[in-house]
């Protein structure tokens, strides 16, 4: 088997893996289908009638900000299945094997992005029924959905590099919430930043978050796009390239704790 | 091989030689420099200084070859839980790229042979320390590799899965497996390996057959606790038949180094009943890790200080 092949044939075996352990444990698929859920319903009904929103519906202003912080939320398995497999050994087993370096972190993104998938399709469901409605054409909420995976597999990366830091799973989880609640918090994901007080306005602004979703909800509900789908995407290829070239490198000395 | 964490020297110049398809022990307390050595042997690990060949294979130069040619069994029994037994030795056999086909027919043999065919298409997670452990070896043995790492195998087993695995490993070795075994249990070493090398503070402190090691122990000992102490002169001038080294005198309890076993116990009954000293117990005592660590470093086996390996 070539290098390539067999680091895809590697990343498959362990992303099916992964995937397994959602269909064993069914408990974790709640964190992809009901707790987006959640927090629709309560923003929509318990923020929406408090925050004015021009030019858009709170729901229809809310569902691209929502699915952006649930992306960012959705390599928490990434990062809990690594600081797993660190302290029981596994991978300790997998490097003693001749299979590509990468595969393991590969493997866990790779089934981030279909657990995404099933959290933007429940949402999306969800919004739709309590009023949500696309403002664009058909390619354009394609395009938003392919740019909310992408940015959702940047930070399955971010997370792999927190698995891999932290001292167990519990605590990776814990540290994942500190690093990434704020972020989404201070940006256009909820309220227009306008209403931020000065240096929280100004960070809202270039918050990579912001710009995501100000890029979905151009996508989405067609707010002026400007430069933003373009930023959006160079954002989340350079998050991705950073932390993934951290996280292999921190995998190649990773010790069992 | 030389291995430093910080101020801490792991290994510290270990040299370690295992002939093709025999069974090396390495025997250590915790924190000796076993599970280091094992690592820097399994490519997990970079060495600071030295160099290692395992199977004729540079361990840091040709690490993807070494890979293919070596199997790992951790004392972490490294199974996913959320697979059954099946799905991990199939996922292991997928990841070491055997044909097609081959990663599901070698799971099925493997189970089998390993007792655990009929929880097979159960989830690890429901299975017993045992059955991790004999899972777990058999996903070292997937590829059938000709070395095999098997890093304090039976730790925290219970009696009858340590026999069991014991069995599992012998057989391993009758079919030309070369081991390295790390434990802590002399027992195990004396039953597994041919020759064994006891380690501590990351050096190598006596290498030798197991017999070879407890002679420089002392070999067996005869513990004889008296009624009275006033007896024990009298008990040492009759035993002296039997004694191998001047006996120890530790209270009421007399401590003869012998030079066999086998009868020893009923003689010495008999020359003492014989000379009318009363004695309350008798006993043969075995060398155990402790004795031979006391004699070799002169600290017990068991040092909790030196646990950051």
């Amino acid at each position: 088997m070539g290098g390539f092949s067999a680091a895809l044939s590697d990343t498959l075996v362990l992303s099916k893996r992964n995937f397994m352990r959602i269909v064993r444990a069914p408990d974790l698929l709640l964190a992809f289908t009901v707790q987006p859920i959640m927090f629709v319903l309560l923003f929509a009904y318990v923020f929406g009638g408090a925050i004015p929103t021009p030019g858009h519906s709170y729901i229809n202003f809310l569902i691209p900000g929502i699915l952006v912080q649930t992306m960012a939320f959705g390599g928490f398995v990434t990062a809990m299945g690594i600081a797993e497999d660190l302290r029981k050994g596994l991978v300790d087993r997998f490097r003693s094997l001749p299979m590509s370096r990468g595969a393991v972190l590969a493997g866990r993104t790779l089934s981030d992005i279909v657990t995404n998938g099933i959290s933007i399709t429940v949402m999306l469901v969800v919004g739709v029924i309590i009023g949500f409605g696309f403002e664009s054409p058909f390619f354009h909420v394609v395009a938003g959905i392919l740019l909310l995976l992408l940015f959702g597999y940047a930070f399955s990366w971010v997370f792999a590099f927190i698995g891999l830091t932290s001292s167990s799973p519990e605590a990776a989880q814990s540290l994942g919430f500190i690093v990434i609640f704020p972020l989404t918090f201070v940006s256009s994901a909820f309220v227009p930043p306008e209403t931020m007080p000065a240096a929280l306005q100004w960070f809202a602004e270039w918050n990579p978050f912001s710009i995501t979703v100000n890029a979905i909800r151009a996508l989405f509900i067609g707010d002026p796009a400007g430069n933003t789908v373009w930023g959006a995407v160079a954002w989340s290829v350079g998050i991705a390239a950073v932390f993934g070239v951290l996280a292999v490198a921190k995998y190649k000395r990773a010790v069992v704790r | 091989m030389i291995k430093s964490y910080g101020d801490v020297r792991a290994l510290d110049g270990v040299d370690l030689t295992a002939p093709t398809g025999t069974v090396l022990g390495l025997l250590g307390p915790n924190g000796a420099g076993k599970t280091t050595a094992v690592r820097i042997l399994t490519t997990l690990l970079p060495a600071d200084g030295g160099s290692a060949r395992v199977a004729g294979i540079d361990v840091a130069q040709e690490a993807p070859q070494l890979r293919r040619r070596i199997g790992l069994a951790g004392q972490y029994a490294a199974v996913d839980e959320n697979l059954t037994g099946f799905e991990n030795l199939q996922m292991v056999g997928q990841l070491y790229h055997l044909p097609k086909g081959e990663p599901k027919a070698r799971a099925t043999e493997l189970l089998e042979r390993f007792d655990l065919a009929d929880a097979g298409g159960r989830l690890v997670r429901t299975y017993s320390g045992g059955m991790r452990r004999r899972l777990d070896l058999a996903a070292a043995l997937v590829a059938r590799p000709p070395v095999l790492f098997l890093d304090e195998p039976t730790t925290g087993l219970d009696p009858r899965s340590r026999i069991g695995l014991w069995e599992t490993i012998e057989g391993r070795v009758a079919d030309g497996t070369t081991v390295l075994l790390t434990t802590q249990y002399l027992d195990e070493a004396d039953r597994l390996a041919d020759r064994i090398s006891v380690i501590d503070h990351g050096q190598v402190i006596a290498e030798g057959s197991s017999d070879e090691l407890k002679d420089q122990v002392g070999g067996e000992s005869l513990e004889v606790t008296l009624e009275t102490a006033d007896e024990a002169e009298a008990a040492i001038a009759t035993l002296v038949e039997v004694c191998s080294a001047p006996p120890e005198l530790d209270g009421v309890v007399l401590r003869v180094p012998v030079a066999k076993r086998k009868g020893t116990i009923a003689l010495a009954v008999e020359r003492l009943n014989a000379a009318g000293v009363g004695i309350d117990d008798i006993s043969m005592h075995r060398p155990t890790l402790d004795d031979v660590f006391l004699k070799l470093t002169g600290h017990a086996a068991e040092d909790p200080e030196a646990e950051a390996e």
